[in-house]
């Protein structure tokens, strides 16, 4: 039966490089994949595009390029990435430009365009927000991007045109691998029983080492060999649906049906209605086989027909986010971070400062599960002799926010004894809601360069 | 006894909603922890910190339930001002909870759970 070799290359934007050109060089792949979005990611590189419209895709670009490109062409594998991020016709650009300069030929390179409907978006302003019911009007004039999250069908297109390298800005994340897979197998795009299993390939791929023992040790519990050098993934897809998940043998790192289980139920709420742009999967009879060491079989997906909207992405300005922490050490440390905690409370109080929400947490006692669980699962807090204050505050306009930083600051000379370590930091915070989009109002188009 | 002893979890966000996996180690003991680890008891645990609907979904061949847990999030990832926007840390909370267990264990559950999945069961 016809196989596909598919490796991850990436889970996240920053991901680690090595793994990835381990698996190009040693892992006999016909593709490899890239995911490089998270939710907020677009957002941010569409503000970068604003400021220099030549910018706008992932920072690591270049640097994966220059590493990836020579290896891709010896081992004649095809790469899939949503590296474009808010601007897939310059990546290809780049890519180009780099494989000019180190004397590549022979390389078409493929950017999918469409998912940016930012200049479309007045006509959306009627549509509710997934998030909160309101209606996308609510946030006036503060909208910097709006990216749908788009299916297979530019992947697809770009690989009939013989594309080496295809380059999309959002794309459904399982879409990376589902669209190679529908080009190699011939699959129907209606036959989603098989674009269920295609999806959920796709889903186990597209997030790095977080299926072969990444994200996953708890020594003692779940303990995972070689952790350091912990390689990506790599899919075994066959023309029925079949799904083996392996890595290469000499990486670190473990794939067993614990780490299969987990990484099949991450990001996804009910497990028999996975929507995505291409296929409504179903993973709720999904079951585990352990081939051998480090190989796993994953039979039982579906899926049932898409509905017709793309779930697209607005990111729109929402004022400051500040931070700031100070530490306190030895006997009465919690007591005195919290003396500290009450005096920022009472001087924002009487300042003039607008705060939307204010937080105060200690770290190393309530800053991740607050007081019910804290109180529950710890004994005694007098015990704490490492606590750290940290206040956090959304605030509206810039000025606020330098005063709540320089209110943590002066708790160094006018708060309690022995405060250390301050750091503080504001940032601009860019907010995302969903709407949904009549995919027939989407328009895929491919761009190609060649060299 | 913890459900850590008898079971393992992964955290994901998307938006202002987290999702927990838990799965067992042993597939003798879903029943058990469908039966004790209800929505209603996780809505409880997690009073403080989700204050929408919780859901439960069941995957038996997985042995693995999944709790999705709305307004969980501070006002979703890139609104919140927790330490920990996306709560990937919320899974550890869960296995913190406290499971009535009747059944003999070879010591605290560690070592039977260590060896079932060094590599390779």
């Amino acid at each position: 039966m016809k196989k596909v070799r598919i490796g991850s290359g990436a889970g996240y934007g920053g991901d680690r490089i090595e793994p990835a050109l381990d698996i190009m060089d040693k892992g006999n792949v016909d593709y490899i994949i890239f995911e490089c979005l998270a939710e907020r990611t677009i957002a941010l590189a569409q503000e970068q595009k604003i400021m220099n419209p030549e910018k706008g895709y992932n920072e690591l670009l270049e640097y994966r390029m220059r590493k990836i490109l020579p290896i891709r062409q010896k081992r004649d594998i095809k790469l899939i990435t949503n590296m474009g991020a808010a601007n897939p016709l310059a990546a290809a650009k780049v890519v180009k430009k780099i494989a000019i300069e180190l004397g590549i030929t022979n390389l078409k390179i493929a950017a999918v365009l469409g998912d940016d409907i930012f200049d479309k978006i007045s006509n959306y302003e009627n549509l509710k927000m997934i998030e909160n019911g309101e209606m996308l009007s609510s946030l006036h004039n503060s909208i910097v991007s709006a990216n749908a999250y788009i299916g297979i069908s530019g992947i697809v297109q770009a690989l009939d045109n013989n594309a080496d390298i295809v380059i999309t800005g959002r794309v459904s994340d399982p879409s990376l691998v589902l669209g190679p897979l529908v080009y190699e197998f011939g699959w129907e795009t209606d036959n989603y029983d098989l674009l269920g299993k295609g999806t959920l390939a796709g889903h186990l791929l597209e997030c790095g080492s977080q299926v072969t023992g990444g994200y996953f040790a708890d020594p003692g519990y779940k303990d995972v060999p070689d952790l350091w050098k912990v390689g990506f993934p790599i899919g075994e897809i066959y023309e029925n649906g079949e799904i083996v998940i392996t890595k290469l043998e000499e990486s670190g790192g473990i794939v067993n049906k614990a780490t299969v289980s987990e990484q099949i139920l991450y990001e996804i709420h009910d497990p028999a209605n996975y929507y995505t742009p291409d296929v409504i999967a179903d993973f709720s009879q999904v079951t585990l086989e352990e081939l051998e060491i480090n190989k796993v079989k994953i039979t039982g997906a579906t899926g049932k027909e898409k509905n017709n909207y793309f779930k697209t992405s607005v990111g729109y300005k929402d004022g400051y986010h500040v931070e700031g922490e100070i530490s306190y050490g030895g006997s009465g440390a919690y007591e005195r971070a919290k003396l500290a905690g009450e005096i920022i409370q009472k001087r924002l109080e009487q300042s003039e400062v607008f705060l939307q929400e204010l937080k105060i947490d200690y770290i190393g006692i309530n800053s991740l599960y607050k007081d019910q669980i804290a109180n529950a699962i710890n004994n005694n807090f007098d015990d704490f002799k490492d606590v750290r204050l940290r206040v956090a505050g959304r605030l509206v306009i810039q000025e606020d926010a330098y005063h709540v930083v320089n209110e943590v600051e002066s708790l160094m000379t006018n708060g309690p004894a022995g405060g250390g370590g301050v750091r503080v930091r504001t940032k601009k915070c860019i907010g995302i809601v969903s709407i949904l989009v009549p995919s027939k109002d989407i328009d895929i188009e491919v761009h190609y360069e060649e060299v | 006894m913890k459900l850590r002893e008898v079971a393992h979890s992964r955290t994901g966000d998307k938006g202002d909603i987290s999702n927990i996996s838990l799965i067992v180690y042993d597939m003798e003991d879903y029943e058990m922890i469908k039966q004790q680890v209800t929505t209603e008891k996780v809505r409880d645990w997690f009073t403080e910190i989700v204050f929408g609907e919780v859901q439960r979904f069941e995957i038996p061949s997985l042995g693995a339930l999944n709790f999705v847990m709305k307004r969980a999030l501070g006002g979703g990832v890139t609104r919140s001002l927790s330490l920990d926007m996306h709560g990937k840390s919320l899974g550890f909370a869960l296995l913190e909870m406290e499971i009535e267990f009747d059944k003999e264990r070879a010591g605290n559950g560690n070592g039977r759970i260590a060896e079932k999945t060094k590599g390779n069961s």
